[in-house]
């Protein structure tokens, strides 16, 4: 095998124009590959951001409760009911010892319990309604990446740290240190000292939401052993709807994927990703396409040299080996050389920040480099195999044309 | 110089060898009987168009006949696999083509190695050595690393006796190997082939139409209308 090495390699190196050729066609089309994926991974990404701001993959309710009938008389007035949720107030009972095993659910990247529920912010003479969020101070980042967000501050939530968005910090007057009070729809009330301030872009986030510990928004909403929610992110978006199935499956618990609620936002990246596949797929085409009618092409020059090599004693397996070795090569170089290119172009392509206007939403960690260089290798490799079969198969006598 | 022990090298019995199917089938071989025996240096003389190149094409493997016997070192090999038939070749018999002899991209001793190194997966120290004094026997010593491509006619055709002696064969195959040459490339080529033969002991068939080149051989087979005369 490694003789037929040497000749496969022989076989490139004599003919460079041809072979470079090839390479740099192959390479092309795994930089393609790879740009495709770092786009569409980066633009999802984007979309998913600008959309639903932080936002979780799968969220883990309580079960729905009956809107109660309003039963009037034929004399009587309407009145209106205000329901503010439809969820049961006092939230999930039963998911704190269940936080564990939803972790080590495959799929599952981290996990937030939450307490929510509505308050009114004051600061002086001044009052907004907002909503609040009660997460565990050290999973502050694990949904919304505020981390990405923070203008001001810390995050550090823990005892009487609260974080709240531009818009409302302007909206109140209040900067990092202000002192605050939350005051709840059941007249519990927290005194709070502002840690941290961000902006998402996303209005309700910036302008009507404060997110504190855990502990306070259990006492603030009277709520000392459930959580509200537990919201999830996972590894891979699109798996949303089969975790959930699985936590629902395991647990019991109600678990909504997000596909459920952002219908729009999930087939439009869906179409997005389809449309990748199909570039991509274009790429591996051209690839083939390429290492095959390449290798036709030297086979078919080759021909007396191949009967030679059989008269000499070569098995059809030896031919069959050295041209598509000369396949696999190819792919091999030139998915190399198409992935360094990749790298190298797309990482400072890569916005470090927020994208800005005019800004490729490029994110060259989403450039899925091993696949195109294994699949660039596989697709040579199959391409070569015809062409290599039909060399193998050669009559020798008329190759040679005595 | 016959070599001792006298069983024949070939024998071929009532072969045939029919080209084509149905109203165009040509008969070429019709029922040819040959014994060669070692050691011998034989010309092959017939008109353009006999058959010289299907019968040497058939000894050498290269080609299957229709039908009739044809043995060789006492072993059948009408019918054999291709497996079979290639190991055979690599062994026991070698080639030198009129044309398109050597490979291209590869130099002087590559040629000559590429028999033993293709069926070793390597090309050895020893396999090397081997080729370079094969390439010292046919007077090319000073053109080992040259490429195929660099070198003249006559010293290709040298090469291709070197190459043909490497795995130390019992039967060379020579199909008109000077036709292509002019006729002092030719004559060198012949005393090299006279030399080897005297030297080894390995059996030449060289088919040719042309007389001064079967005059030194030692025997001379004519084929017409398909037989052996
Ligand atoms: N592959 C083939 N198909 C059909 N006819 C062939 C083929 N090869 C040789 N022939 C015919 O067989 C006859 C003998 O050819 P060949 O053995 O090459 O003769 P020589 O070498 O003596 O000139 C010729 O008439 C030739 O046309
Ligand atoms: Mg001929």
């Amino acid at each position: 095998m490694r003789y037929g090495l040497k000749v496969a390699y022989r076989h490139l190196a004599s003919n460079l124009s041809q072979t470079g050729l090839l390479v740099i066609g192959v390479a092309v089309a795994v930089f393609i590959f790879i740009f495709m994926s770092a786009l569409i991974g980066g633009l999802a990404d984007l979309m998913v951001n600008r959309t639903l701001g932080g936002f979780a993959h799968v969220t883990i309710q309580a079960e729905d409760r009956e809107l109660p009938v309003l039963e009037t008389g034929s004399n009587a007035e309407l009145l209106v009911a205000r329901q503010k949720s439809t969820r049961d107030a006092t939230g999930i009972r039963d998911a704190l010892p269940l936080l564990p095993v939803i972790d080590q659910l495959s799929g599952v990247a981290v996990s937030s319990p939450q307490i929510t529920g509505g308050a009114v912010l004051i600061r002086g003479e001044r009052v907004r309604q907002v909503g609040v969020t009660g997460v565990q101070p050290d999973r502050v980042t694990a949904i919304v990446a505020f981390d990405r967000y923070l203008q001001e501050g810390s995050l550090s939530l823990t005892g009487d740290g609260l974080l709240i968005g531009a818009t409302l910090a302007s909206d109140m007057n209040l900067s990092v240190g202000s002192p605050v009070t939350l005051r709840t729809d059941q007249g519990n009330t927290a005194s709070l000292r502002v840690s941290g301030i961000y902006s998402t872009g996303v209005g309700q986030l910036d302008r009507a939401s404060a997110y504190v510990d855990i502990r306070t928004a259990r006492s603030l909403f009277d709520i000392p052993n459930a959580v509200s929610r537990i919201e999830l992110k996972l590894t891979d978006l699109y798996e949303a709807e089969a975790v959930a199935a699985r936590i629902t499956a395991t647990t019991g618990l109600d678990a909504e994927p997000w596909t459920a609620t952002a219908q729009q936002l999930y087939e439009g990246l869906r179409a997005q990703s389809d449309t990748g596949l199909i570039l991509k797929s274009f790429a591996l085409i051209t690839i083939v396409i390429g290492v095959a009618s390449s290798l036709m092409l030297t086979t078919y020059r080759r021909r007396p040299e191949i009967g030679i090599m059989r008269a000499m004693g070569a098995s059809q397996g030896f031919i069959l080996f050295i041209f598509v070795t000369q396949g696999m090569i190819v792919g091999l170089v030139g998915g190399l050389i198409g992935a360094s290119l990749g790298l190298a172009v797309l990482t400072p392509l890569t916005p470090s920040g927020e994208v800005a206007a005019g800004q490729l939403p490029i994110d060259v960690a989403q450039g899925s480099f091993g696949l195109a260089i294994g699949l660039t290798m596989v697709g040579a490799t199959l391409a070569a195999i015809l062409p290599a079969r039909a060399a193998s198969r050669i009559d020798p006598v008329e190759a040679i044309g005595q | 110089m016959t070599p001792p022990d006298a069983a024949p090298l070939v024998e071929l019995r009532g072969l045939t060898k029919t080209y084509g199917e149905g109203e165009t089938a040509t008969m070429v071989l019709k029922g040819l009987d040959l014994t060669l025996e070692k050691g011998r240096m034989i010309a092959l003389l017939g008109a353009s168009g006999s058959g010289k190149s299907t019968l040497l094409n058939i000894l050498g493997t290269l080609l299957r006949p229709t039908a009739g016997r044809f043995t060789m070192l006492g072993q059948e090999l009408f019918g054999a696999d291709d497996a079979t038939l290639t190991d055979f070749r690599n062994r026991h018999i070698g080639f030198v083509f009129q044309f398109h002899n050597l490979l291209p991209d590869f130099s002087a001793l590559e040629n000559v190695i590429f028999p033993t190194a293709v069926r070793e997966g390597v090309e050895s120290a020893q396999a090397r050595l081997r080729g370079a004094e094969l390439l010292e026997l046919v007077g090319l010593a000073d053109r080992t690393h040259y490429r195929a491509t660099k070198l003249s006619g006559g010293q290709k055709q040298r090469v291709a006796v070197a190459r043909a002696l490497m795995n130390k064969p019992d039967l060379i195959l020579a199909d008109e190997p000077t036709g292509n040459l002019d006729s002092v490339s030719a004559q060198q080529v012949m005393e090299l082939i006279k030399v080897v033969n005297q030297r080894e002991g390995t059996t030449f068939l060289i088919s040719t139409h042309d007389e001064r080149i079967a005059a030194q051989c030692e025997g001379r087979l004519e084929i017409r209308d398909g037989r052996i005369i």
